[in-house]
Parts: C-alpha cells; structure tokens; sequence
C-alpha cells in the first residue's frame, strides 16, 4: 500500500498564492493541493486596479489570474472568501474564519501586504486601493468634476491621480516631500513625470504637511493643513505605503522582520513553510546580502513560483533583480535594482525623449537603472541594464551614456 | 488564400532583433535570428497587448516589454506565467529585395 501523499496549504490568494498553487500542480505534485484566498472574487491580477481599472471608457472586471475551470482542472481547492485566522505548527494545521480548519504537511505564506492606513486625525476618511472591491467603491466616485484629494505622490497617488484626471476630475496631490517619487526615482525623471500631471491639469502641492481629515457638507472630505489652510474634496484617496500582511506568522511563531523572515530558498523559521511576496523579507545576495522585501507584481509571481518549486525540493536560490514599472498618462516609468547602493549616476538620453539613468557602485559595477518614455520605449534599455546587474556586470559608463551605442551588446561580452 | 507583403528590407534588423510592422492597422513583428532567419508573428503581447517590438530578444525568445511574458517567436509558444494564449506566427520568405510575410 502506498502512503498518503502530503497535503499542501498555500495561504493568500493574490498573484503570488495563485501562482504559488498552479506551480505545485504544474510542477508534477499529485497530491491535494488547497488555496485560501480572503476576497470573493477568483485570484486577479493587481496592477490595473490603480490604472486602466479606474479610467472610465475602459470596461471594468478583474483580469483573472486564474479561474474556476482552470482552478478545476489543475485539482486546486481553493477556499474562497475564508480568512486564515491561525497557524499551528505544532500540529500542522490552519484555522479559517468560518470555523473549518485544514491539515498540512508542507505550506506557502503569501498573504501580501495591505495599503498602510493615513496616520492623522481622520485618517480613515482617506481611500485607498489595494483590491477589487477598493477599485468598485472608489471607480463611480472619479466623475466629471469630481474634487478629488490625494495623499501621497508615490506611485499608486500619481497613477490614481493619472486616472481621475482623464475621467475629467478636478484632481489635487498632496506630498510633505519637496518632490514627487522619492523612493528610487531620480529627481530628474520624477521632474518629467511632475510636469506631465501639470500639463495634464493636475495641481501638485509639494512640502504640504497635513494636520487632519474631517467630513464637510454634503459628504465632502476636507484636508486641513498644518498651516490652517484648507482643502475641500469630494472624495480623499491616500497612497501611503503598504504593509506587510505578517499577523498569521507571527502568532504562529514565525520569525519576522519587516515580512517574514525567509532564506535564500524562501524558507521561514519553521522548514515547513515558505514564504513569498509582498509579505517575506530575504537577503537578497546582489546587492551586500542587505534583508530586502520587495513589492511588486513580477516579484510575487516569480517568488510564488519559487516557492512552490523549493517546496517540492528544487533548493533554488532567490536572486531576482528588483524591477517594477509605473503607467500615468502615455508615460511609462520602469526601475530595476537598489538606486541607494549607487554612488554614480549615469544618463542616457534616448533620441526618441526617453531618459535613463543608471546608478553605478564604488566598485563600478551597475546596480541600479530607471527610465521614463513614452509607451514602452524605455523598456528594452532597463532589460538590458536588468540583466547587467544580475551578473554583477561592470558596463563602460561612456558606453552606457553615449545614445548612439546598442546598449544590447553589452550581453555579449 | 494569404498574401504576401513587404514587412522590411533584410538589413532593417540586427540580427538577433526585432522590428515592429503594420499593415491595414494590424501590427506585426519580425524577427531575425542569429543565424539571419526571419520570423514573423503578431505585434501585439497576448496577456496586455503591449507592443511586442520594444521587447528584448534573446535567442529565440521574445520578451513582452511591460509584464516579461516570453515567447518563442518560431514557434509563438508562451514560455509561463503570465502567457496562457500562444501568440500567432506568420510564414516568412525573403527575396532580393526584402522581407516578405504572409498575412491573411
């Protein structure tokens, strides 16, 4: 007789968890696999939520990761609309809210990261946008003429503000910095990125500390600034920062720090879960071992397929270069690496208006690379510069500056 | 029955390249090997549309600029997540004066 094959959990059920789960499937386990996923709706994927999702001449419904049929034939059991409210990893088993509670043998954490809450008075007047249902409350709110406040000038403010404005709102953005984009965006892309939103009609209030959030008449939201001045909104959305979503594992007795603790295999404290996404912390062995956790949508499908394959015993490293990308209007910003390791910068200018520019290290080796265009136009430059990093590579900067050079061919040697 | 149209001059493209090309507002794109084969498929990514012409290649493989969907670009076969839809080749000839494809 043969034994029980292993059960498998996989908690949290955004991009990350369902790839996580299709991975073990498609990876050649046969044994049961379950999903649990806190929200109704079937795994989707997040980065239109704050873009195209909130334009209203685009149609709005979730763009499936994965679906019932494919969740059917892949043998997933997926606990839709369950909370896990706890761990046991004494016994191996996970509660959920609705009072059932699943064994496992082996299991995958990827419970994300949530939109941090505004920190003031009022604060929870502020909208945010982190899923689905966020994206159906706020979208029919972002009408013509619509006063439309927004907390923050990082990448979910701008590409909401972005999004409004083109639905015709009367949008104004709130940052305490004295400029937008602080977090890894060199200043003089975020420059370019600044004067679209104010050719686009966007009011940016920089170096504007806020004091409170209070409701007006007529359901209006009004930020009221350290220095007495006032704003009326019709509606506040606040893009802030995320965090970690660690509760679960730390109540289990996980090691935390900033995410999940996990090694370079994306093993957490107990060796028989795993961790991935938004929600993990790692030494990340490019850039001086530092402990790292990455939010962004490739990081949580490749870590959560990662996972998956060092759960089933591949014992690969986690070695992926940090990259994301950033839609506003026709703009398309993308950035790889750790810009703070850069001691140098260099720029290229593109003959087409795209800038890039690249951060090198004390030692010459590249490390970081960030680039604003129209349309992908700055895409294949921040691959490159990508791949560069990945193998430590350390890139002749005149090479790297003059626009004339194929940046390309810098794999080759 | 298809039609052959003129995508490009050979020389248009690096080798281990690719080229964006339209034709009655349908996009394309041709790719050449590093052995100077041409190849052909949609312009377009299958997961978001986007515009396949200003992603890396390497070797055979076509990288979506925006998501890093890959295809192999002989063959159109999506290489994982998040491709779950293999994208449309096109057969290719090339004659003294260029690049040929054969659209529908």
């Amino acid at each position: 007789m043969s034994e029980p094959l292993d059960q498998l959990v996989v908690v949290g059920a955004g991009e990350c968890g369902a790839r996580a789960a299709l991975a073990l499937r498609a990876h050649g386990w046969r044994g049961p696999i379950a999903l649990v996923g806190d929200e109704e709706v079937y795994p989707y994927e997040r980065p239109p939520l704050s873009k195209s999702m909130l334009v209203e001449s685009l149609p709005i419904e979730p763009k499936a990761v994965v679906d019932a049929v494919q969740f059917a034939a892949a043998d997933i059991s997926f606990a839709r609309g369950e909370v896990a409210s706890a761990i046991d990893t004494a016994a191996r088993t996970v509660s959920l809210n609705s009072g059932r509670s699943l064994a496992y043998d082996r299991m995958i954490i990827a419970t994300g990261a949530r939109a941090r809450s505004l920190p003031i008075p009022g604060g929870e007047l502020a909208m945010s946008i982190r899923s689905w249902a966020d994206v159906a409350l706020l979208r029919p709110q972002l009408r013509v003429g619509a006063r439309v406040g927004v907390i923050g000038a990082g990448f979910i403010g701008l590409e909401v503000a972005a999004a409004a404005t083109s639905n015709g709102c009367d949008v104004t953005v709130v940052e305490s910095a004295s400029r937008i984009l602080t977090r890894g965006v060199p200043a003089a892309m975020a420059t370019t990125i600044a004067e679209r939103h104010e050719k686009a009609g966007v009011t940016l209030l920089l170096s504007h500390a806020i004091d409170r959030l209070e409701l007006g008449d007529d359901a209006t939201v009004h930020i009221a600034f350290a220095d007495g001045r006032m704003l009326v909104c019709d509606l506040v959305v606040a893009g802030v920062g995320a965090v970690p979503n660690t509760e679960l594992a730390e109540q289990a007795g996980l090691r935390v720090h900033n995410g999940i603790e996990v090694n370079d295999r994306l093993q957490t404290s107990d060796p028989a879960v795993w961790a991935a996404g938004d929600c993990c912390s790692f030494s990340h062995p490019l850039f001086d071992n530092r402990r790292v956790r990455l939010e962004s949508w490739r990081n949580a499908l490749e870590q959560g397929e990662l996972a998956a394959r060092n759960l089933l015993g591949a014992d690969e490293r986690q070695s992926a270069v940090p990259w994301f990308w950033s839609d506003q209007y026709d703009l398309c910003l993308q950035v790889t690496g750790m810009s703070d390791l850069a001691t140098s910068s260099i720029v290229r200018n593109r003959p087409d208006g795209g800038q890039i520019e690249f951060g090198i290290a004390a030692d010459g080796r590249i490390v970081f690379a960030a680039g604003v265009g129209v349309g992908t136009s700055i895409a294949m430059d921040i691959r490159v510069a990508e791949v560069l990093i990945s193998r430590r590579a350390q890139p002749d900067v005149a090479f790297l500056a003059d626009p004339s050079t194929r940046l390309k061919t810098l794999l080759k040697s | 029955m298809g039609q052959w149209i003129k995508a490009c001059d050979a020389d248009d493209i690096d080798d281990e390249d690719v080229l964006a090309f339209s034709h009655n507002g349908h996009a394309y794109a041709i790719y050449r090997s590093e052995d100077s084969r041409f190849y052909a498929t949609d312009g377009l990514c299958t997961h978001e549309k986007v515009k396949l012409a200003d992603g890396l290649v390497m070797g055979h493989i076509i990288e979506c600029p925006k998501h890093n969907g890959r295809f192999d670009y002989r063959t159109g076969a999506g290489k994982g997540a998040p491709i779950c839809e293999a994208l449309r080749t096109y057969p290719t000839r090339v004659d003294d004066d260029g690049v040929y494809i054969e659209v529908d």
